[in-house]
């Protein structure tokens, strides 16, 4: 038996959200006395595949394979099912982001295991297996039962704590045999931000609202970002109007994230926002309506207009750089 | 080439969520029912694939697993414009379920695009899609945000983090659509829901299929202590309580 956890790479780095299923992997392993083999795929060195033992992750499978440059659900998932037949796995953790979404219900299917997604907690019971999961958008949370032998949990990220406990992790190096009849996804193109910060890495997000009132007055909202290291993020009506760029915007039908701290400016909080940002650890609003609903989704208010509130804003920022 | 919607029924997004029976289930007294804002925007660009006449899409059915008392669902999604619906007649149990239905379905009635919200908005799955392609043994995208066809080759955008993909994939495959993918949702007219009365909805009765997961309990989100308010003009003092109490700068 072990706990299998599929872990992420940026360019040959890996994500925050790695450590973070690492983490949660090695919580779930020590609730069931087993352990935690991790798979990477993707160009990543030793010394970076050696980190996710700082995290408890016992053995390392590293694929290096061209025939998975691409992400292909249907080629990827026989991979890592196959991985999870091999290690006798009887728990598979994957992300919540659009990467595990392409692959934890292939997955599911091949191994005929249940998933239990969004999970943001350990399980809360072994017999039956049951996880914490959000929801109705965040607005309630459930107590899943997974039946099946093997189980599936995507972990929504930003939500579990980096634990370390570090163990000496063995590196084992695989070339897993590639159905080529599997490999359909053509890439015509791609269109990367590099060196900017992930949104839905990021520990601190500043974003903006109808509040902001124009595109011409957000200057001082990334400059503001760039202070703090933030990712900058918005409204849903801002990306509608073509304020800022559509992957910007937070809320319902935007990306949901859970940043340590949310800055809301000019975000007056409608429930289909609050649904993209209410698992945010922090939320500071600042918003020119006292009676804004953010106001009661956050920890601290400033009332006042953001156009006003941000130039001060910053230079305390500066002020306390120094 | 045939598009197959797959809609899912759910509470309005504006709506109080309300458990009953001891925090077991969902108190549904009151709730609007409407189709998956996903779903609907994927149902949208069908149309709109369709109404092209340059795409090859010649048809756009849409599907839905529910009881009988989701039908004003199913006419709504005829009102906006699909030529016609398949409802398996069965309450969805779990994504397994629902996904077993459908593939199902497919395999009896071809389709070349069979296209599917990212996820619902009552429990968030974000699998349904991926089963069904995965049943059938079919490519799906997953996180897409456009798609065209050019010379009966689908374009697809997809969503990765901090960018985006241009790729394509041959059908017949399951695209697994976010926002994005069409600007706004179409609504019904009323020559359209005059119409939708008269359009077929196809009755399939279900095959056996375990689920594999349930529910058993809901709860609330842990309410958030009160906002504590801080001066417009001493921006220094919010900066200190993020730095000492939160401790998150």
């Amino acid at each position: 038996m072990s706990v299998l956890v599929y872990t992420e790479n940026w360019d040959g780095k890996f994500k925050k959200l790695s450590f973070e299923l690492v983490s949660y992997a090695t919580g779930v392993a020590k609730m069931l006395n087993t352990t935690v083999t991790a798979v990477s795929i993707g160009k990543v060195d030793e010394n970076e595949l050696i980190r996710l033992g700082n995290y408890g992750a016992n053995k390392i499978i590293n694929i290096n394979s061209d025939k998975l440059a691409v992400l292909d659900s249907q080629a990827y998932s026989s991979v890592i099912s196959e991985i999870a037949r091999k290690e006798n796995a009887s728990v598979i953790i994957i992300s919540n982001n659009n990467t595990g979404k392409a692959i934890a219900p292939r997955l599911s299917v091949r191994l005929k295991a249940g998933v239990g997604s969004g999970v943001s907690r350990l399980p809360l019971n072994l017999n039956p297996f049951t996880v914490y999961k959000r929801t109705y958008s965040g607005n309630a949370f459930a107590h899943l039962v997974i039946k099946s032998d093997i189980k599936i949990l995507t972990l929504a990220q930003n939500s579990f704590d980096l634990i370390e406990t570090p163990v000496n992790a063995t590196i084992e190096n695989m070339n897993p045999s590639i159905d080529g009849s599997l490999l359909k996804t053509v890439i015509k193109d791609i269109q990367k931000q590099s060196g900017m910060i992930l949104l839905t890495d990021a520990d601190i997000v500043v974003s903006g609202g109808r509040g902001m009132k124009s595109a011409d007055n957000w200057g001082p909202l990334v400059e503001l970002a760039k202070l703090l290291g933030a990712a900058t993020a918005c409204s849903r009506p801002v990306s509608d109007e073509g304020w800022r760029p559509h992957d910007e915007h937070t809320g319902q039908t935007g990306k949901i994230i859970a940043p340590n701290l949310y800055i809301a400016v000019g975000i007056s909080g409608a429930t289909q926002h609050l649904a993209g940002i209410s698992s945010s650890k922090y939320i500071v609003a600042i918003n020119s309506d006292k009676n804004a609903p953010i106001f009661e989704a956050a920890q601290y208010g400033i009332i006042g207009d953001a156009m006003k509130v941000l130039p001060k804003l910053i230079e305390a920022v500066k002020e306390l750089k120094k | 080439m045939k598009i197959l919607v797959c809609i899912s029924n759910v509470p309005d997004t504006t709506t109080k969520i309300k458990f009953a029976e001891g925090n077991t289930s969902v108190d549904t007294t009151g709730i609007q029912w409407v189709i998956n804002p996903w779903d609907e925007l994927s149902l949208t660009r069908a149309l709109e694939l369709k109404d092209d006449t340059t795409s090859g899409i010649k048809s756009v059915t849409v599907i839905h697993v529910g009881p009988a008392a989701s039908e004003p669902t199913i006419r709504k999604a005829l009102a906006i414009g699909a030529d016609d619906a398949i409802r398996v007649n069965a309450v969805s149990s779990d994504a397994w379920f629902v996904a077993a239905q459908i593939a199902e379905v497919i395999k009896k009635e071809q389709f070349d695009v069979i296209m599917c919200g990212i996820e619902s908005s009552d429990y968030n799955g974000s699998i349904v899609g991926g089963m069904i392609s995965e049943f059938l043994g079919i490519p799906s995208v997953s996180a897409v945000s456009g798609i065209k066809f050019e010379n009966g080759q689908a374009i697809i955008i997809r969503e990765i983090d901090g960018g985006k993909e241009v790729v394509s994939v041959p059908v017949p495959f399951v695209a697994i659509v976010q926002k994005g993918i069409a600007k706004e949702p179409r609504i019904a007219a009323m020559r359209g829901i005059m119409m939708a009365r008269s359009k077929p909805v196809k009755l399939v009765e279900p095959v056996q299929v375990d689920p594999l997961t349930q529910i058993v309990e809901f709860e609330k989100p842990t309410p958030r202590a009160a906002c504590k308010f801080i001066d417009a003009d001493s921006p220094a003092l919010l900066l200190d309580l993020l730095q000492n109490e939160a401790k998150v700068i």
